[in-house]
């Protein structure tokens, strides 16, 4: 799996490729806080266009990530998310806390 | 893992691995061609890869308690069902760890209501299959995974399975 940080206008867009699980999801969560917390980023945007599978490691991560957001008042959002992805959120019960949206010109443009 | 628990059944698969968190890919790409193969549908096929990597994961995490090296066994196989006049088609996986025995009262699974991160790998795993058993095997622990290929999710099982 890899991340990578990218500018766009005022948010900050983390790019992920590769398969999400409990072998690497500290890492996305590390990547989620530093730009949330640390850096104090007033919207992160997670790119998720280039995952297969996230399991529920991952959703952890993102669950903290969302949970960081709310704290620091700063926006969390979702895109690219393939039916696995959504299934696993959905079957979690959270697709709907997050911003989700298809693709990076609506993420943006929200 | 002791021969005396080796199961004696021929199985399509069968997979022996180490509690290496990075193996967990190696499961999902073992069981996604096999489960094709069974007839599953796509989206079939990821709740079985989901419940599988998840339970494997919670064997990692809970049993092994992190440790890398301890084994794990996985082994899947057809299972057929009749319901109202129709053949339906199965899997069956069953997986094995040496670590110790589980109160299956005492899992982790917190109330889906709460935001918070952890605990819902038993709710994916219950979610995606049609039914979950842990019983103790002698010095093992061993989860029967079943799902069949037109079930309905969360449908316990409450039909004969024959082998």
């Amino acid at each position: 799996m890899k991340i990578s940080a990218r500018r766009v206008d005022t948010a900050t867009i983390l790019d992920v490729s590769g398969n999400i699980d409990m072998s690497n999801s500290p890492e996305v969560r590390k990547a989620l806080l530093r730009e949330l917390r640390e850096k104090g980023v007033s919207r992160v945007v997670l790119n998720l266009t280039g995952v297969g599978y996230i399991d529920s490691s991952g959703v952890a991560s993102l669950v903290e990530g969302l949970k960081a957001s709310r704290e620091s008042g700063s926006r969390f959002i979702l895109f690219g998310l393939n039916d696995s992805a959504r299934e696993v959120l959905k079957i979690s019960r959270l697709l709907k806390l997050f911003e989700v949206y298809d693709d990076e010109t609506q993420a943006i443009a929200s | 893992m002791k021969k005396s628990a080796k199961l004696t059944r021929a199985f399509l698969l069968k997979l022996e691995l180490r509690s290496h968190p990075t193996l967990l890919c190696v499961i999902r790409g073992a069981l996604g061609p096999l489960m094709e193969m069974l007839g599953f549908s796509a989206e079939h096929n990821r709740e079985i890869i989901r419940a599988v990597d998840e339970a494997v994961s919670n064997i990692m995490r809970h049993s092994y308690r992190g440790r890398l090296d301890q084994p794990i066994e996985v082994y899947c196989n057809r299972l057929q069902r009749r319901t109202n006049g129709e053949t339906e088609q199965g899997v069956e996986i069953l997986l094995f760890d040496c670590g110790p025995a589980v109160d299956p009262t005492k899992l982790p699974a917190r109330p889906l209501d709460e935001i918070r991160p952890g605990g819902l790998g038993l709710h994916i795993i219950r979610g995606s299959m049609d039914s979950v058993q842990y019983k103790r095997a002698g010095r093992l622990n061993q989860l029967r995974l079943v799902k069949y290929a037109r079930s309905s999710k969360g449908d316990c099982g409450s039909v004969e399975e024959k082998p």
